[in-house]
């Protein structure tokens, strides 16, 4: 159910409100690049993979 | 439906850098600057934005943890002069509040760099959270004349989380940059709690001055420097030192032992003469001190990655 009215309490928070807004689209998207970078480094673990390299063993890079 | 009016109004409402002061944001910026130095000196390269992700979520562990002692030491916050502006004790922030956003960062960040770098650095960083918050804001800070010993413990390992987030283990280098951290911060403070010693007194913390006095604090204070200059030169005999550390490390712990020769020596009567000055003058020296040894860790890691370090010194860690 939509908010129909604009209460106090809306603007009295809209800066937390954005500051909120902004911190968890930069945790998505720093989530988002972390797993981009990981799943382009070699692995070891699984051969199938195109990121296969047997040396990288143990590695967390 | 609730009403959004039940929701309780207060004269003041929290705006978010109230919330951000929690996490004491000066401490942090000390945290990611040696966490950093302890990821880009160690042997193992790490991806820029793994190393970003990771020094992030050490930066966030540190304010968590920031904000649980501010929730614990609310009480004695609002007596000292130092720290009654803080969100707490001011009012602007409750104190359910804080302690909700301490357990909920810590708990996210330890998760986060689990993910993001590997299960030794989370582990570490959880252990620093647990140290500084358990060990030293709950268990110790109140009770004994050392508090400051145990507690540079937690602000010493940063530069060890870095370092493990880039080689997943612990070697000597990571642990003489937590030995150098560790026993700086006991003179650094005490320093402080020199001239601050009626706020600590009032608050009933047992800082050494207020507790055993000011002349065996400043036999202290020179106690530690003389054992704070070998951990200091050490790391220069590591794969991570070299001369240009070694040149710039001995002109700062000769000028650090001249500071402490000084606090050693004068009175009573010199200090309320000058106002404390040498104290002062000391205590800021130390910050000096710490960051110039790990700014020449960066130079020498430089160095060593141009090619263009002198191999004079022998490696003996």
């Amino acid at each position: 159910m939509a908010i129909q009215r604009e209460h106090e309490l809306h603007s009295r928070r809209r800066g937390r409100n954005v500051a909120m807004g902004l911190i968890l689209g930069g945790l998505v998207a720093m989530i988002f690049a972390v797993s981009i970078v990981k799943l382009s480094q070699s692995q070891s673990e699984d051969s199938t993979a195109p990121n296969y390299v047997p040396a990288t063993a143990g590695a967390s890079e | 439906m609730a009403d959004v009016s039940s929701i309780d109004t207060r004269e003041y409402e929290a705006q978010f850098g109230d919330y951000v002061e929690l996490l004491k944001p000066r401490v942090m910026r000390l945290v990611v600057f040696t966490a950093l130095v302890g990821m880009l000196v160690a042997p193992v390269p790490v991806h820029p934005v793994i190393a970003f992700a990771s020094i992030l979520c050490i930066a966030i562990g540190a304010g968590a943890s920031g904000a649980l002692n501010m929730w614990w030491d609310r009480d004695i916050d609002a007596i000292m002069k130092r720290t009654m502006g803080r969100p707490i004790p001011s009012g602007r922030v409750q104190p359910g509040e804080a302690l909700a956003i301490g357990l909920a960062l810590s708990g996210l960040s330890v998760m986060l760099l689990a993910v993001f770098a590997n299960l030794a650095a989370a582990g570490w960083l959880a252990f620093t959270i647990f140290f500084y918050v358990v060990v030293y804001s709950i268990g110790l800070k109140r009770r004994t004349p050392q508090n400051i010993v145990i507690g540079g413990a937690a602000g010493a390992f940063p530069p060890l989380l870095g370092w493990v987030v880039a080689t997943g283990s612990i070697s000597v280098e990571p642990v003489l940059l937590v030995a150098l951290i560790l026993i700086w911060t006991p003179p650094h403070f005490w320093a402080l709690a020199l001239w601050r010693n009626e706020d600590y007194k009032a608050a009933g913390i047992p800082m050494l001055p207020v507790a055993r006095g000011e002349r065996v604090t400043r036999r202290y204070i020179f106690g530690y420097t003389l054992l704070l200059i070998p951990v200091a030169l050490a790391p220069s005999f590591t794969q991570i030192g070299g001369i240009a550390y070694f040149a710039v490390s001995l002109v700062l712990n000769v000028v650090l032992l001249a500071g402490a020769w000084r606090l050693l020596k004068r009175q009573e009567s010199d200090r309320d003469a000058d106002n404390f000055r040498a104290e002062k003058q000391f205590f800021g020296f130390t910050i000096v001190y710490l960051f110039v040894h790990f700014v020449m860790l960066l130079v020498e890691a430089t160095l060593r990655a141009f090619d263009l370090s002198i191999t004079a010194l022998p490696i003996w860690f």
